[in-house]
């Protein structure tokens, strides 16, 4: 017998797919890609990126202006707006959220889903605020979480991982989805831009304590370290950014993502695990 | 000639642009005037229901809405909650909707042991079609769609029901009441699924 949920997700061939999103950070307007939230490389232009992921039929795209809540600067609207025209995919979008107010212009945007954290994690109910006005399924929590010393292990960070809350990510995680989120990303600290593969006792903590969709980013440097990551989950969003703007070992710029094949090959592989 | 109703709510440039691409007449409606003379209408939608039917309400465009889809008749496609606000009321908001296909919005009971399934459903998922051409034409059973909703459409007719998705339970992912029409995934996020459906809509 395997995990309930993937043996749910495997019962029946027509159930909802894991989602396989690229994650691009915006600095100064332009794309960056960091390691462990540090090193920012300037890696191209958001809206040619999107045009290419775009024709690679992407599953769903972030992007995460990491100047915005550093520097408490309002969103980009005007770079908001031609994403969501461009995108032929969902679009989250994240970064210097702090109001309802500015969550709903968003929206109006024509954006999928809006993406707040440390704003949330200082005033929780902004959570329930958002969820009231675009709906729980906007309503994207992102939790950057670090390794710390026992007994927590895990610690939650705001403003780009320079901040400790002192806060567990787990019961944040349960707060956030009492309040209404729509949707869960856990983002590791420490397995950022290192392409190792993702922090999966840290998804199974936060997975267990929750019933929210939910997203890891942080880690995955090949499909094998997403095919782990739906082998052990079933239907879940698997992000990266190193993976789908770096090829090779000198990190070339190159932006690929899987082919739908490529996709569906990591679908069957969890469900074989299950039998 | 599309016209996309823009009442501040849902991915109207995204939907315009696809209809570009495929070289077909498309223009963003904003104002009663322009709405007046549309032949063929979409309804964009994201958010919760009371906030876009709020929006709708206050757009100035609501009675000659009304006129053009109700009495002139013209084909109208309602997407995400769009096609909820298509609904007579929606378990999500106090607001009436337009009332204009005989259902209502209802929540996914995640209590259900039919519906043990995450939410909201997001992601993307199949749509199984009951209908040979109409908005399936050359996509059939194959077509994979975007959606992101914690409430679905539940008509009382079945016979409206254009087209099936299984999320713990089957539901409602596309219905139909004469020249309305609605869909509840996100066609202009489809990629070329949900380009061909637009494409079907535009000019069947």
């Amino acid at each position: 017998m395997g995990h309930p949920a993937l043996e749910e997700f495997c019962g029946d061939v027509t159930m909802l797919r894991p989602r396989i999103t690229p994650c691009l950070l915006v600095k100064n307007g332009g794309l960056v890609k960091t390691i462990r939230f540090g090193n920012p490389r300037y890696v191209g232009d958001p809206i040619n990126a999107v045009k290419i992921f775009n024709e690679k039929e992407v599953d769903e795209i972030m992007v995460v202006d990491i100047d915005a809540s550093v520097y408490g600067k309002e969103p980009d609207y005007e770079l908001i707006r031609n994403l969501a025209a461009e995108c032929r995919m969902p679009l989250c979008y994240g970064g210097g959220v702090k109001t309802v107010e500015q969550v709903e212009e968003i929206i109006s945007l024509g954006v999928e889903k809006v993406a707040i954290s440390s704003a949330a994690i200082g005033d929780p109910q902004l959570i329930a605020k958002a969820a009231e006005v675009v709906g729980s399924q906007s309503v994207v929590v992102v939790m950057d979480v670090r390794k710390v010393k026992p007994p927590d292990a895990y610690e939650l960070f705001i403003h780009n991982g320079t901040k400790r809350t002192g806060l567990n990510p787990v019961d944040f995680a349960k707060t956030a989805e009492d309040l209404g989120a729509g949707e869960l990303v856990i983002n590791s600290i420490d397995c950022d831009g290192q392409m190792k593969g993702y922090d999966l006792p840290l998804a199974r903590i936060v997975r267990d304590a929750t019933n929210l969709p939910m997203t890891v980013l942080g880690g995955a440097g090949s499909l094998k370290d997403i095919a782990a990551l739906i082998e052990l989950f079933g239907t879940i969003g698997a992000a990266a950014g190193s993976l789908f703007v770096f090829k090779g070992s000198y990190r070339a710029v190159l932006i690929n993502y899987p082919s739908r094949s490529e996709k569906d090959a990591l679908v069957p592989r969890a469900c074989q695990a299950v039998v | 000639m599309i016209s996309i109703v823009d009442y501040g709510v849902g991915n109207i440039q995204a939907i315009a642009n696809i209809y570009k691409r495929l070289n077909l007449p498309v223009k963003i409606v904003r104002t009663a005037e322009q709405l007046a003379g549309a032949e063929r209408l979409i309804l964009p939608g994201v958010g919760a229901f009371d906030w876009a039917i709020g929006r709708l309400n206050k757009s100035g465009m609501r009675g000659v809405l009304d006129d053009v889809v109700l009495s002139k008749g013209r084909p109208v496609l309602g997407i995400c909650v769009g096609m909820q606000m298509l609904a007579k009321r929606s378990d999500e908001g106090a607001l009436d909707g337009l009332g204009w296909i005989d259902g209502e919005v209802k929540k996914f009971d995640r209590a259900a042991p039919t519906q043990r399934a995450y939410l909201p459903h997001m992601g993307w998922n199949d749509v199984e079609p009951r209908c040979q051409d109409c908005l399936f034409k050359d996509i059939g059973a194959t077509g994979r769609f975007y959606f992101l909703h914690s409430y679905y459409f539940a008509p009382n007719d079945q016979k409206m029901i254009l087209g099936v998705t299984d999320y713990g339970g089957a539901f409602a992912s596309c219905v139909r009441a004469g020249n309305i029409y609605g869909v509840q995934f996100h066609p202009e996020k489809s990629h070329q699924w949900g380009i061909q459906l637009l494409k079907n809509f535009a000019v069947m």
